[in-house]
């Protein structure tokens, strides 16, 4: 029942509307998995991990990173709720890479003390960052 | 009757206040169309983030979890429970600056009167200079205060806050978490708020009945990954934090709507005084020249 004109994509920060256009195909990375969304999807609500989020317009693809946030997933069109997004050209890349090996260092050399879901997420989100710029 | 001198150098001081509370009010209206466009732009985020939660807490219903209200342990509760759900902490914001009429001291209002809260039970959470200001004054607990960040408020600051709130809410150390700001409704507007962020009030069933169907349909069908409790551990503080963020863009158009509007009463006030003494002082004038005038026909009159 996938109809030709693809579904509404809308991607929302608590800034401004990142995004909203009709796409073919979007795909993201949830805490349970990887997704793909085509049309006619059933109803679900997804929690955000960080990772590429991907678009496929019609005409062109489109690659961002997604870091936090929560996407409700209707038949008709997809709602992404983002704490964090950007577009490849917001990303600072040296800072993505210092962040990623600090991270690393903060795992290999973790003490009780080190908050592991935490270095966890930040190298998740360093290299969501440098696989965008990619 | 007060000496021409003296009006004068009245009527200049009030001059001069009269400019600066002009270009106050220019400033400020400057602000407000920027802080406007911002929350109207953040307002999208919120609505979507609020009806979500709304339509998974009405599908799940009756669910014990930490940060819903219980519906059924409310009134039975044990002592135990009683005691601790005393604490209350409240998020109280403010601006950095006075002169904006009423809006802090309305804000203030809200806590320092609510009719069934003890100074006792409460912790006050300070965003903005003037309201830790009046609460210490008062001599209420104010656990900690952050006001850089009501001057331009970023997401992640909205997030430290609710993080740190979360956590001694979980904890057990407060029972309530308030949150007390001014709605913005429009420039003129400004409506001080107390809203409740937790614990969250499981969906009331009897709101809006009659759209309530169509709502419920589309919920019934709406799958969860993770399962419903997993994804209210994760969206719940998403919930509080949007919330909070929400709060600070309202808060600081109204601020500046609300200095907006001092600033030009000020203004206008400024100019009736101005009028009213240059009256005076034209009739200060007049007067004087009319008794100039008669002691010289006197002094002529009496020459010859």
């Amino acid at each position: 029942m996938a109809d030709k004109n693809g579904f509404l994509l809308r991607i929302v920060t608590p800034d401004k509307v990142f995004y909203e256009n009709q796409v073919d195909m979007v795909e993201f990375n949830t805490t349970e998995g990887e997704i793909g969304i085509l049309p006619g999807h059933i109803p679900m609500t997804v929690i955000v991990k960080p990772g590429i989020l991907n678009i496929s317009e019609p005409e062109a693809e489109k690659e961002a990173a997604l870091h936090a946030g929560f996407a409700e997933i209707l038949p008709e069109g997809v709602t992404i709720l983002a704490e964090v997004i950007e577009w490849p050209g917001e990303i600072d890349e040296k800072r993505a890479v210092a962040a990623k090996e600090r991270a690393e260092e903060r795992l290999r050399s973790r003490t009780p003390n080190t908050d592991v879901a935490r270095a966890e997420t930040a190298l998740q989100r360093a290299l969501a960052r440098i696989q965008v710029l990619k | 009757m007060a000496s021409m001198r003296d009006i004068k150098r009245r009527k200049s001081s009030i001059q001069g206040t009269q400019q600066i509370t002009k270009a106050m009010k220019l400033v400020s209206t400057v602000k407000l169309q920027r802080a406007r466009a911002s929350a109207e732009r953040s307002k999208d985020y919120f609505n979507c983030m609020y009806d979500t939660v709304n339509s998974i807490l009405k599908r799940i219903g009756h669910v014990e979890h930490k940060y819903l209200a219980s519906n059924t342990s409310g009134e039975s509760a044990g002592s135990e429970n009683a005691e601790r759900n005393r604490k209350k902490a409240v998020i109280v914001i403010t601006s950095n600056r006075g002169l904006a009429g009423g809006y802090n001291s309305n804000v203030i209002k809200l806590v320092t009167r609510h009719p069934e809260w003890n100074k006792e039970d409460l912790q006050i959470f300070c965003l903005g200079n003037k309201g830790r200001e009046a609460f210490t004054r008062y001599g209420y607990e104010v656990k900690d205060c952050n006001s850089d960040i009501v001057e331009s408020p970023v997401y992640a600051d909205a997030r430290i806050l609710s993080e740190k709130l979360l956590k001694s809410f979980a904890d057990g150390e407060i029972g309530e978490i308030y949150l007390a700001y001014t709605a913005f409704k429009n420039t003129v507007s400004h409506i001080p708020t107390l809203l409740r962020l937790l614990p969250v009030e499981a969906g009331s069933d009897d709101e809006s009945v009659e759209g309530s169907d169509g709502a419920r349909e589309a919920a019934a069908v709406m799958n969860f990954e993770p399962e419903d409790a997993e994804a209210l551990d994760l969206l719940i503080p998403k919930y509080v934090t949007s919330l909070i963020y929400g709060a600070l863009r309202e808060s600081i158009a109204s601020e500046n709507g609300a200095r907006m509007q001092a600033m030009d009463s000020a203004t206008s006030n400024a100019e009736e005084m101005i009028s009213d003494l240059t009256l005076k002082y034209n009739r200060a004038r007049q007067g004087s020249i009319t008794q100039e005038l008669t002691e010289i026909i006197a002094g002529a009159e009496a020459l010859g």
